[in-house]
């Protein structure tokens, strides 16, 4: 089983909803976030001060998914949120060890599925 | 001669109207596009509430009820003002300054091209939209004005009753409404359905603004204190109701529960129908417009709409296009002389003539309306060189790719 | 000293000592001069819209209250709201007991006389010096909505970190020590600046440079946001808020400047006019100045530009036709525009909503422009402008102007200093950290979940 978070460009969500939905991956949490990477950003405006914005809007996506998943999953996301340009986002991996549904109690790669 | 009642009232719904656009319609809208586009739409009717006010007084006023050319057009004597003073005109309103009904005047036009904005919210560039506004006022509003409101108009002398404006300000915006939504095309994540507002709670604030904003609108159009602005505002108020309960009557059997976004936009639907009618209708029939127009209205936005698959984003046609052409007719039906012995009698009153000069009116308005929005938008889409944002901008959203801020910060 | 165990037991025995002192100092003659009043009748179209514009300036506080609170940072957006809405409450109190005597009673050239202290004398019937068709306390309370506004405009000044006590005490004495004396030159029946001819027909110098003046005072002397020494002004956390707010005040100016003509009359429909021409003017310069600087106008920027036309064409609205208010309202914008996207940033004072920015330097144009532009032709109870053959008008104006300015420095500055003495001025490092609403109100505006 793995966790797999990914920070994606938030115009990018839908897009990436409609590729995990084909890919049969239901499971996931949204959440709004801000961060940067080496993307420099959007300025904004104040009153005619133009400011370079450091922090940026993200949206974070976290999956968890069995094994054999793992690389759907991924493809899935980087054919959604791949632009080519600085500030598409980053994957992470990671191993998860345990897993439970609250409703049945059951654990480990069914309550995955 | 200059009565202060009558005065202090005009006044009174000038700074009302005002309301409606800044900040009543612009919440009204914002709440309802997505959160990426809320300062673009917003900003675009402030714009035009500065853009228009000085196209006004410059020469907008002169060409809409200035002295009449050929029934068509006011010329240019009250441009910039000359010959608009302090000392009524008894021609269109003997008690009050004639600046005053200048000013009360401007509010409309500032409006009018303001409610256009829901149909192409989202995805119009800034600079078209500037463009295409300023000319859509002189070339579209100003003309329709002199004619159902200017003194020699051709509409006006024909006698077609609009007490407040249905067909200048609700049938012209909402035609070229339809004619933005079909030339610019649907949003880029358009399918057939709603985007999700992304704050109602604005919305209603917004739409609670109208509510009491259009007391100002109608029941200032009688231009008076008097007990015409009373009945005006009597069925103002009764005709926004009547229509709200009837929309969220339908939604309730159609869709198992009432919402508050059907309830605010039956709020509006009538209170659009009752304008052109509210000078010259009773209170029983202003229910019966009402419901009429909830069901109208109702149909267009629900039915109409995602059959024929055209993007009226935030439904300005639908409210105000079908609204306005409802009130309008209904006029035509309901209209009393007992209410207002400068009116007319409608075919429920014995005057079948009435509804035949209202269907001459709504017709020509239409069909003016929606032609010079047409070629108005072709042209202004090769001077600016498209009308819409680029694909690219659109996704990310026009507040921060056409003004260059946020909305909403995520933290702090 | 510092303890806040003794703020208002020593803030009460200030505003008695100075109440005393002013009583003792200044004997009153306002029954005499009462009694030459000419008769005066109440016309009802009248009162109507005075009635109305006292409530059109009532929301203007709400307003601005909207326009700030979105401003600000998610975590500050309370303590904005209270301030102006606290506002409402204490200086309404202080105008009926004795802020509209010192204010309007017939006094000397300096202060009103306490004759109407509490209201005493100051019936329905109408006082011709100030407005011979409406109940006096009709003019009283539309004066009310006037006073609360001004201190309220200096809270964009000190956003997001003064202390709610220290608010409180200087808001109190700010009225009762700059806001009713300049109020009674300008307005009151033998102000000094009155009689020297000066025109300020809705409180471009008692409303627009009082305050703007007195916020760049609370700027400098509080100093700087935490975390904003070197790094820019903070995004606003809910601009479609501001937006309301801007609404609102637009529309609450139309009561503020129209009613101020105190009659439904031809100059009431003419400060009607101008005020709405001179903030489209200000909206449209300011978003075409950004267009050309940055190549995208803002909404904050039109905005912006359209509360610096409304506060340039208030001490004008009621002389200047409407060509010269589209001229005021372009230069505010463009005065505006250079305080606060170059001024400020070079100098680094932290104002941090811009009401210097914009209420002062539009207040202190508007002023001048009535020296400029102003027309017996509008107004025959006013005077000719410069351009009307009259350069007179301009040196009254000017030195009205610089009277006003110096007095809301050093009085403000002097207030500030008297007020740090009992009580911190700003919340602690930590308090400013964790925000406002939670360590001056123990509130959060909004929550997540839920």
């Amino acid at each position: 089983m793995k966790l797999i978070i990914a920070i994606i460009q938030p115009y990018k969500l839908e897009a990436v909803m409609e590729e995990l939905d084909k890919a049969e991956i239901h499971l996931k949490t949204v959440s709004h976030v801000l961060g940067c990477g080496r993307q420099k950003g959007r300025s904004e405006i104040y009153r005619g001060v133009k400011e370079a914005g450091n922090l940026l809007k993200k949206v974070r996506l976290e999956i968890a998914v069995n094994d054999n998943y793992v690389e759907a999953t991924i493809k899935a996301i980087t054919t959604a949120a791949k632009t080519g340009q600085v500030g598409d986002g980053k994957i992470f991996v990671l191993d998860l060890e345990n897993c439970q549904r609250i409703r049945t109690g059951e654990k480990g790669a069914e309550a995955i599925g | 001669m200059i009565n202060t009642g009558d005065t202090a009232w005009v006044l009174v719904s000038t700074a009302l109207v005002l309301l409606m656009t800044a900040p009543g319609l612009m919440l009204f809208y914002g709440g309802l596009v997505r959160r990426k586009n809320v300062l673009s739409i917003m900003m675009q009717s402030l714009f035009l509430l500065c853009l228009i006010s000085l196209q006004w007084i410059l020469f907008g006023y002169s060409l809409s009820f200035g002295p009449d050319v050929g029934h068509f057009i006011g010329n240019l004597h009250w441009a910039m003002l000359r010959n608009v003073t302090g000392a009524p005109n008894p021609d269109y309103a003997p008690t009050i300054p004639h600046t005053l009904f200048m000013l009360f005047q401007m509010m409309f036009a500032v409006i009018t091209p303001a409610l256009i904005t829901g149909a192409f919210a989202e995805r119009m560039k800034f600079s078209g939209f500037a463009l295409f506004s300023l000319l859509w006022a002189i070339l579209v509003y100003d003309p329709i004005c002199h004619w159902v409101w200017g003194a020699g108009g051709w509409i006006r002398n024909l006698g077609a009753l609009d007490f407040a404006g249905g067909t200048v300000v609700h049938i012209s915006s909402g035609i070229a409404a339809l004619a933005c939504a079909l030339v610019l095309g649907k949003r880029k994540t358009y399918h057939n359905g709603a985007t999700p507002p992304h704050n109602l709670v604005f919305t209603v604030i917004g739409a609670g603004l109208l509510w009491f904003g259009w007391f100002g609108f109608n029941a200032g159009s009688a231009l008076a204190a008097n007990e015409l602005a009373v009945n005006a505002f009597l069925v103002t108020n009764t005709a926004a109701a009547a229509a709200a309960l009837t929309w969220m009557a339908i939604e309730w059997r159609i869709n198992g529960k009432p919402t508050i976004l059907g309830a605010a936009s039956g709020v509006v639907a009538g209170l659009v129908a009752i304008t052109p009618a509210s000078g010259f209708v009773s209170a029983g029939s202003a229910i019966l417009i009402g419901i009429t127009v909830g069901i109208a209205c109702y149909f267009a936005v629900a039915v109409v709409k995602t059959k024929f698959g055209y993007d009226d984003s935030l439904d300005a046609f639908g409210v105000h296009g079908v609204g306005g052409t409802t009130g309008a007719l209904l006029t035509g039906l309901f209209a009393q002389k007992i209410i207002n012995a400068g009116g007319n009698n409608g075919l429920l009153f014995g005057n079948p003539s009435l509804l035949k000069i209202q269907f001459i009116a709504v017709a020509v308005t239409m069909a003016y309306s929606f032609t010079v929005t047409f070629i108005l938008l072709k042209i202004v889409d090769a001077v600016v060189g498209g009308l819409r944002v680029e694909e690219n901008d659109e996704i990310i959203g026009l507040d921060i790719t056409q003004h260059e801020e946020n909305a909403y910060t995520l933290i702090d | 000293m510092k303890s806040t165990k003794y703020q208002l037991p020593i803030f009460l025995a200030l505003v008695l000592l100075a109440a005393i002192a002013l009583c003792g100092i200044f004997p009153a003659h306002a029954q005499e001069i009462a009694k030459n009043q000419p008769q005066a009748k109440i016309d009802t179209g009248d009162t109507a819209w005075v009635l109305m514009s006292a409530a059109l300036v009532f929301l203007m506080t709400p307003g601005l209250a909207f326009f700030y609170g979105g401003l600000v940072r998610r975590k500050n957006v309370l303590s904005i709201l209270m301030q102006c809405m606290v506002a409402l409450c204490v200086i309404s109190i202080q105008w009926v007991l004795c802020g509209y005597s010192l204010s309007f009673c017939p006094g000397n050239g300096f202060f009103g006389s306490l004759q109407w202290l509490g209201l005493n004398g100051v019936g329905l019937t109408p006082y011709a010096a100030y407005a011979p068709t409406i109940p006096h306390q009709a003019f009283m309370i539309f004066q009310a909505m006037f006073a609360v506004i001004t201190p309220a405009l200096i809270i964009g000044a000190f956003a997001e970190r003064m202390k709610f006590s220290a608010y409180l005490i200087f808001i109190a004495l700010w009225s009762l020590l700059i806001y009713n004396p300049i109020c009674h030159w300008v307005w009151g029946v033998g102000g000094f600046l009155r009689n020297m001819g000066t025109l300020d027909f809705a409180g471009g110098i008692v409303v627009h440079i009082n305050a703007g003046i007195a916020s760049l005072v609370a700027a400098i002397v509080l100093g700087k946001r935490k975390g904003h020494e070197h790094t820019a002004p903070r995004p606003p956390h809910n601009l479609p808020l501001t937006v309301l707010g801007a609404g609102l005040l637009w529309f609450g100016w139309f009561g503020f400047n129209a009613g101020s003509a105190l009659g439904a009359n031809g100059i009431a429909v003419n400060a009607f006019v101008v005020t709405n021409t001179a903030a489209a003017a200000g909206g449209i310069a300011w978003a075409i100045l950004e267009w050309l600087a940055n190549g995208q106008p803002t909404m904050l920027g039109t905005v912006t530009g359209a509360i610096a036309g409304l506060a340039a064409i208030t001490p004008a609205a009621g002389f200047v036709s409407v060509m010269p208010s589209l001229i005021i309202g372009l230069l505010a914008s463009v005065f505006c525009f250079i305080a606060v996207a170059v001024i400020k940033p070079k100098f680094g004072y932290d104002d941090s909503l811009d009401a210097f920015g914009v209420h002062g330097i539009s207040g202190i144009w508007g002023v001048i422009a009535v020296g400029l532009f102003a027309s017996k032709a509008v107004n025959p109870l006013g005077a000719d402008g410069l351009f009307f053959g009259n350069p007179h008008q301009l040196y009254v104006q000017a030195i009205a102007a610089l009277i006003a300015v110096g007095y809301a420095f050093a009085g403000s500055f002097i207030i500030m200093k008297l007020v740090g003495i009992f009580t911190d001025m700003r919340v602690t490092d930590d308090e400013e950290a964790i925000g406002l609403d939670l360590s001056q109100h123990q509130e959060g505006a909004y929550t997540i979940l839920e």
